[in-house]
Parts: structure tokens; C-alpha cells; sequence
């Protein structure tokens, strides 16, 4: 790489640094990966490689860009929450749950216990349909199709128990301000004890057909390595992190809901390769399983109570609460239309499948967020292309894109 | 730790650096306000004290006082007690002058996020060695869409 050259097509006349494109060195081969490359999604990564050796790395994101942090300065404050859980739409209210939090933290409030649960329930839920989906393209990425069928198929039971819960497959729109929209229906702890019971079995399939294969084995072991260091210098998160050594989770870190009165353990991995990061997602889709059990039981002893916070719950007509007696639903009230949010800022943080989510929410005290900052877990997530890839073959590429979990449109926002 | 003793800590390490610092609600996010000028030593002893990573760059615009605030919200994962608390650590630049230094030498986090903090607001990083937009095309970024002079069109839903 030597020089730089006044860029190409259309940005003459920007005076943006920007504009500027490189001269790639006399021996090198550029190649565009993506964006419409079957497996990677709307990202495309240009790589630079000597022989078949990659030199250099440039993710480039945006491709997806729905422009959320302004669209949210111009919607109500419940508004917003549909418009974030497009992010990563079967991790919604993993997305979503910081956004909701924040705003809670800035008027004073919190959910009733019941509703916590509840939270929790469908986050983790979210979570093992979200590492199930990155499982599926992984699949994709090494040639192995079963591994991309299996997951998909068995994700269908999670997105199935979600339904019945919130009503809808994805973008649920589950927590909101306060608590929940929905209790549990009547036989639903039931199911969701037969579909752990189930995934349990299947994780053990998965291990025989995928995990424990040798020519698996042979193309992650050893690639894509990140060691402890460089994994806190880039900032990576989630499980990708983990899989370095470093203990580190939302969930136990800084506890929200109910995380700190359930008992599971935070999986760690010493040796930050791609086969480490598979070994990662698998325990912690164990560890989730353990969660469910716990709030299934909770579930069982606890009768139905309301899921709202006082403040909207008391403005809700007759009807409303019938309704909620009846059938465990919660139309949401007029309030939250019309909903002012106290000046101040706040700051909140989650834990979804794929690594931390950080919301910045200011309020000047009207009835729309003045600013939103969201930096999610693939944002952060995507710096290691740029740092790992170079030194490795072309042909480790997918294997490392699969095991960092990347999802575009949680990164574009 | 709880967040008095934080506060402390940090007036500590920054010592007469520090110009405010305002705990938030909920407590575990603390604003430090510091002079322009001291961003690059302010970042260099607070990373020496354990926040190792940028946990996310935010910037906000107040066209009332004219100037964007830039924070960098910092927090450790080595060390267990500072995780649960962000350290906000802020500043002001005046609106019409758009300018001020990258923190890429000494958190290699900032790299991305600056490069988003440039395409939407026109803030340029002095010392960045790739200063471009990150998720927008640069006729898009050239808008800086993210300042609040940039209205958001909104189309009627009403068939015409």
C-alpha cells in the first residue's frame, strides 16, 4: 500500500476526507467480500491478500443503516421501542430491555417482580433462538448443511414458545415502561419444560454431528485467535470476549431484573480461537437452560399479579383489568401516548446473545428522547476483522466471520 | 466500591484536571467534565487506572449554547469493582469549530467510533489515520445528519 490518490466516481467534489480512496501496492490482490455474498449478509469486507494471504482487512458496515438514533429524537418515547428491536429482530427484547430500563431509571420507577421474571423468561428465551441462528449460518459458512438445518428447525421451538407468550414470532414489543405487556398463558411453563428437556437431547446431537467432527475441528482449532489482551484493547464483547478469558457479563457485572437472585454461571474459555467461540455458545446455551428451569418454577408458585408499575396500572378503565384477570393480557394505557419523560440522562447496559448493548438516553423533558446513543455488540464486535484478519489464509475467513457471530443489522442500526 | 468512592477515585487520578463531575440516576454512570486540552492525559492515567475500553463515544449537540459535547464513556473489564460503573469522561467543542484530537493511540476502541462520530456530526479527530465515514455514503455523511439542524422530512400517510 503506498500513496493515496484522489478518490473515484461522483465524490470529486466533495471536499471530504473521505472521498479518498487507496492505491493498493504493486503485489497485491484486492478482494471484495460481500455485500451480497450468500453467507455474510449486507457487509462486505475488503480484503487485501499476498498470494493467498491476507495483509490487510476493512470491514465496511452500513449497508443496512436505518438511521435509529435520529428517527428516535422525532417518535414519542414507546415509539421508539418497536423501532429499536429491528436491530436484531429474533434477540428483541434482549435489545430492547436497556432501552426500556433507561427510560424506567429516568422516571423513577421499576417493574413489579412479577413482570422481572417475565423479562428474563423471554430474554433468555431470545437468546438461545439467537445463538441457534448464528449456529445455522455458521453451518452455511463451513460447507456443513446439516448444522445449518438442525438449528434453524430446533430455533422454530423458541420462536414458537415466544409467540404464545407475547403473540408475535419476532419483534415481540414485550417490555415496556413500567413492566410487561403479557403474563403467561395457562400450560406454558409446561411446553417450555418439554422444549428444554428437548434441547438438551439436541445439543448432544449437535455435539456428535458438528462440534466433535474432526474436519470441524480442523478448521477452527487454532484460527482466528484472540488473545486475553487484545480482546480488551478492542473492546469486543459477549461471547467472544469469554472465549478469551476474560469474565465478563452483564448479567453478573452489573445485574438487572432478577439475574442476581438465580443461580448460573458465567462460561469461560482460555484459548480465544474459533473452536473456543463454538464451545462458548454452546455452554451458554446450557446456562440458559438452567435460567429457564428457574423461572418455570418461579412461575409455578407465583399466581397471577399484575405486570404493570402502579403509576400506569392505576390509570387502566375497568375493562382493562377484566380483561387482564380473564385472559393475562395488558392493553397498554393512554399514558403511554402521551408519556413526558423527567429532565436527566441515564445510562443502561444489557447482556443479548451476541455481547453488550449500551443505551445513552437524555431527556429534556418532553414527550420525545432528545438524544439516543445505541452501540451495540456487533458494532463493537466488527473492530476484530480489521485486527484479526490479517496473517491468516483466505480460506480461514469464514471460518473466523462464522465464530465472531456478526450481524449486520444489529451493527447498522 | 459504591459511587462516593468512585467519585473520589477518579478526582484522584485526574486530580486538578476535573471541572465536575455529576452522578447520574441509578448511580452507576458519573459525568467528569475536563478541559479540552486534557483529554489526551486525562485518557492516558485513566486507562493506566484500569478503564481499558471505551465502552461507547457519545456526542450530543446543544445548539442553544452552541457547542457539541463529546463523551467517552469509559469502563474496565479487568478490574471487577470499576465494571459496574461507566465514567463519562466529557468535554465541550464549540459548534462552529468542529475539531479536536482522536483518542486512537491510546484506546484502539475509539477507531470506529469516532469515524461514526465524524460521519454524523462533522467532527473532525485530529491524528485519526482513517478519517471516514463509517456506516454512510459520504454525500450522506456530508449532511451530518445527526445535528439538530438536520430536520428529519416526515411524508403524510394520507393517500393524495
Amino acid at each position: 500500500m503506498s500513496g493515496i490518490v484522489r478518490g473515484t466516481v461522483g465524490f470529486n467534489d466533495l471536499k471530504l476526507p473521505g472521498a479518498w480512496t487507496r492505491k493498493i501496492g504493486k503485489d497485491l490482490y484486492e478482494v471484495f467480500i460481500g455485500p451480497q455474498h450468500p453467507g455474510s449478509g449486507h457487509m462486505r469486507i475488503i480484503i487485501r491478500v499476498d498470494g493467498d494471504i491476507i495483509v490487510e482487512a476493512e470491514p465496511d458496515m452500513g449497508y443496512v443503516h436505518r438511521t435509529m438514533e435520529k428517527l428516535s429524537e422525532v417518535r414519542t418515547w414507546i415509539k421508539s421501542i418497536p423501532l429499536f428491536e429491528r436491530m436484531a429482530i429474533h434477540d428483541a427484547c434482549n435489545v430492547t430491555l436497556p432501552y426500556v430500563r433507561a427510560v424506567e431509571k429516568l422516571l423513577g420507577i421499576e417493574a413489579p417482580e412479577r413482570a422481572k421474571y417475565l423479562r428474563v423468561l423471554l430474554c433468555e428465551i431470545n437468546r438461545i433462538a439467537a445463538f441457534l441462528y448464528g449456529f445455522g449460518i455458521f453451518g452455511v459458512f463451513l460447507g456443513h448443511s446439516t448444522m445449518y438445518m438442525w438449528p434453524f428447525g430446533d430455533r422454530e421451538v423458541w420462536v414458537e414458545l415466544a409467540e404464545w407468550l407475547t403473540g408475535a414470532r419476532l419483534t415481540h414489543t414485550y417490555p415496556v415502561f413500567g413492566g410487561v405487556r403479557r403474563d403467561v398463558p395457562a400450560g406454558f411453563t409446561d411446553a417450555l419444560r418439554k422444549a428444554i428437556r428437548y434441547m438438551r437431547r439436541r445439543l448432544e446431537d449437535y455435539r456428535k454431528i458438528f462440534v466433535d467432527n474432526p474436519v470441524i475441528r480442523s478448521r477452527l482449532e487454532g484460527v482466528g485467535y484472540i488473545p486475553r489482551n487484545l480482546a480488551i484493547e478492542l473492546g469486543i464483547t459477549g461471547p467472544n470476549l469469554r472465549a478469551s478469558g476474560v469474565k465478563y457479563d452483564v448479567r453478573m457485572n452489573h445485574p438487572y431484573e432478577v439475574y442476581d437472585q438465580l443461580d448460573f454461571e458465567i462460561p469461560v474459555f482460555q484459548e480465544g480461537d474459533a473452536y473456543a467461540r463454538v464451545l462458548q455458545r454452546v455452554e451458554e446455551i446450557k446456562q440458559s437452560l438452567r435460567i429457564l428451569e428457574q423461572v418455570a418454577d418461579w412461575l409455578d408458585k407465583h399466581e397471577r399479579s399484575p405486570i404493570l408499575h402502579d403509576r400506569f396500572w392505576k390509570t387502566a378503565p375497568p375493562l382493562y383489568k377484566k380483561v387482564f384477570q380473564e385472559q393475562g393480557r395488558a392493553k397498554l394505557m393512554a399514558v403511554y401516548a402521551i408519556l413526558k419523560v423527567p429532565k436527566g440522562k441515564a445510562y443502561e447496559r444489557g447482556e443479548t446473545a451476541r455481547g453488550e448493548i449500551s443505551y445513552y438516553v437524555e431527556s429534556d423533558g418532553k414527550n420525545t428522547p432528545y438524544r439516543v446513543r445505541i452501540h451495540s455488540a456487533s458494532a463493537r464486535n466488527a473492530l476484530v476483522y480489521k485486527y484479526i484478519l490479517p496473517g491468516h489464509r483466505v480460506m480461514d475467513l469464514p471460518a473466523i466471520y462464522g465464530s465472531i457471530d456478526y450481524f449486520p443489522p444489529e451493527a447498522d442500526r | 466500591m459504591n459511587v462516593e468512592e468512585l467519585v473520589a477515585k477518579v478526582k484522584e487520578i485526574l486530580s486538578d484536571m476535573v471541572k465536575d463531575v455529576v452522578v447520574h440516576k441509578g448511580n452507576d454512570y458519573i459525568e467528569v467534565e475536563i478541559d479540552k486540552d486534557n483529554i489526551i492525559e486525562a485518557a492516558k492515567r485513566m486507562k493506566q487506572a484500569g478503564f481499558d475500553h471505551i465502552k461507547d463515544l457519545t456526542v450530543v449537540d446543544y445548539p442553544k449554547d452552541g457547542v457539541f459535547r463529546i463523551i467517552y464513556n469509559l469502563s474496565s473489564y479487568s478490574n471487577r469493582e470499576l465494571s459496574y460503573y461507566i465514567v463519562g469522561l466529557a468535554y465541550n467543542i464549540p459548534r462552529d469549530k468542529p475539531e479536536t484530537v482522536t483518542l486512537y493511540p491510546i484506546y484502539t476502541t475509539a477507531d470506529f467510533q469516532e469515524r461514526e462520530a465524524y460521519e454524523a456530526f462533522g467532527i473532525t479527530f485530529k491524528g485519526h489515520p482513517d478519517m471516514r465515514p463509517l456506516l454512510l455514503s459520504p454525500p450522506v455523511a456530508e449532511m451530518k445528519p445527526l445535528r439538530k439542524d438536520f430536520v428529519v422530512k416526515e411524508e403524510p400517510i394520507d393517500l393524495k
